[in-house]
């Protein structure tokens, strides 16, 4: 850009915005963590001392550890399954042409965008109808749906960066089509196939909606979550909150790192 | 290209087909059915009545929060389009390839965040005695009240969809042809005529794109209304959970989620005609 454009006060302004945005963004966020260690029982400002007591109340109750349990069984699982539906259909979309192919891309990327008290509502209507209403496994089939487009879409950008010629190659040169999947595909998907495991965990780990249509008693945390949130303020939501945006931020950044990381891989690979 | 149909092929495409059918497809098929079902001593009956779509639209109520949730929505989409756009400008063109990298990844982070533990903690700041409240009132303003307000419902909306709205806003602007921006300034276009006649016509598709996602997630979002907007007058979202968690009324809940579903197709594909309007694609 030419240096007509430049001026020192519109530059600043901009940048400014973007701080104020992060600030917007970030804010909850920080708040959540500030206040985990208040000894307050309602948060305001000035703080009261630092404590961990509700911490300890969060960790003695045994409820919250069975939250965390099956959300973390779940997560486990929907990632697992996710990730392996999403490579599929990514593979899918990379390698065939085939009658009907936009239906199949809509129906592997759309459900994230079905509001979640519909998605919820339908699954729990459908689910009790076939008797898997109100178990682990209803709410592991529906993040599974939720899910796998997160999957699919980051292993699709994976291998969008791969030429195809390169399977063709390792065709020529004698190897099966499973062999080829084995020795040139999946190796060089594998950074997007742990960022979706992480990322879809991720989700699952978030997601509360659905699940608390579907899971009956055997809620996950978030869903535990919504439940404090319909009781009264209690600072313990925010030592909850605190350690679930560790767990998802610390899933979300291994995810970008790996999927950055691969991305500058196969640049300079294509440089050399 | 080998045979298209092997059974390798379909090793890796039908699961996602199969579990999409089954668990997406069909419970959404199901809804259909269900509301026209009939609820009799506390039991659904599978049924052909019309009695649910006749007694919800026949309700005063029904119509209010559809206006309300539709007004709520739309309000979102602006504001949040408006808010995000200097943003994902100044992402665009005012940083350095590596800071982008940075605010691209800062931004992804919220977004795959818990989105409930940020809703109550706004609560902590909006809440009469809350931050916002504490800072004003040492300089001697306020309390003023925020908390179930539409002020608060809109910074629910903004929580949820501000991030994806400055990244779905960013990617169409930096695939924008800089050129197009420089041959502006080199005939004289001043730099604000320049984002109006240059900048936003270039990047329509993805700012168009971007508002939509922000009215549907806007449009469906329960939590915002209810715990920051104090869920008076409900919205359509509030409505459904509280049919269906509030007794066996599934079908006029059904009833209430296929009007919503109807109305997201018909601004999905209004939004896309007008983001693709004049285009040969």
């Amino acid at each position: 850009m030419n240096d007509f454009n430049r001026n020192r006060f519109v530059e600043f302004g901009l940048r400014f915005y973007i701080f104020l945005s992060f600030l917007f963004v970030f804010a909850p966020i920080a708040a959540s963590f500030v206040f985990s260690f208040n000894s307050d029982r309602f948060p305001s400002i000035p703080l009261g001392s630092f404590s961990t007591e509700w911490y300890v109340a969060v960790a003695s109750d045994p409820l919250v550890w069975a939250g965390l349990r099956n959300t973390l069984f779940v997560g486990l699982i929907v990632a697992v399954i996710s990730t392996a539906l999403g490579f599929g259909a990514a593979y899918t979309d990379f390698r065939y042409r085939f009658f009907g192919k936009s239906a199949y891309l809509a129906l592997a990327l759309l459900p994230p965008t079905i509001p979640v008290v519909i998605l919820g509502l339908a699954m729990l209507a459908f689910l009790s109808r076939i008797n898997l209403s109100g178990q682990s496994i209803s709410v592991i089939i529906a993040h599974i749906v939720i899910c796998s487009p997160f999957a699919m879409a980051i292993t699709r950008l994976r291998l969008s960066q791969m030429d195809p010629d390169l399977e063709a190659a390792a065709w020529n040169l004698g190897a099966s089509e499973w062999a080829a999947m084995r020795y040139v595909i999946v190796p060089f998907a594998a950074p997007a196939i742990f960022g979706a495991l992480f990322i879809t965990m991720a989700v699952s780990f978030d997601e509360f909606a659905v699940a608390w249509f579907v899971s009956g008693l055997n809620e996950t945390l978030p869903v535990k979550v919504l439940g404090f949130l319909q009781g009264q303020v209690s600072p313990r939501i925010n030592a909850i909150g605190t350690f679930v945006f560790v767990i998802s931020m610390t899933l979300v950044i291994f995810a970008q790192l790996l999927l950055t990381g691969g991305a500058k891989d196969a640049q300079s690979a294509s440089n050399d | 290209m080998r045979r298209s149909v092997s059974l390798y092929g379909l090793t890796f495409s039908l699961p996602m087909l199969i579990w999409q059918l089954l668990f997406f497809v069909a419970p959404l098929v199901f809804l259909i059915a269900l509301s026209f079902w009939t609820v009799k001593n506390f039991r659904m009956e599978a049924d052909f009545d019309t009695i649910n779509w006749v007694t919800m639209y026949g309700r005063w109520v029904f119509w209010q929060s559809y206006g309300l949730t539709l007004a709520l929505a739309t309000a979102a989409c602006v504001i949040t389009s408006i808010l995000a756009f200097p943003c994902s400008y100044a992402i665009a063109f005012k940083l350095s390839a590596r800071q982008q990298q940075l605010a691209i990844f800062m931004m992804v982070i919220p977004f795959f965040t818990s989105y409930l533990v940020r809703v109550y903690s706004w609560q902590i700041f909006l809440s009469d005695n809350g931050i916002i409240n504490g800072v004003l009132g040492a300089v001697g303003m306020g309390p003023f009240p925020m908390l179930n307000t539409v002020f608060a419902t809109m910074i629910g909306y903004l929580t949820l969809t501000f991030p994806l709205v400055v990244l779905l806003q960013l990617f169409s602007l930096m695939f924008i042809d800089r050129t197009l921006i420089e041959a502006a300034h080199n005939l004289r276009c001043g730099r604000i005529r320049t984002v109006f006649a240059v900048v936003i016509p270039s990047a329509r598709v993805g700012l168009v794109i971007a508002a939509l996602f922000c009215f549907i997630l806007s449009f469906g979002d329960f939590v915002s209304p209810l715990y920051l907007g104090g869920g008076d007058p409900t919205t359509l979202s509030i409505l459904i959970t509280d049919t269906t968690k509030s007794g066996q009324q599934w079908p006029r809940a059904a009833v209430i989620a296929l009007t919503m579903i109807a109305t997201l197709l018909a601004v999905a594909f209004a939004a896309v005609g007008f983001a693709y309007k004049g285009r040969t694609k």
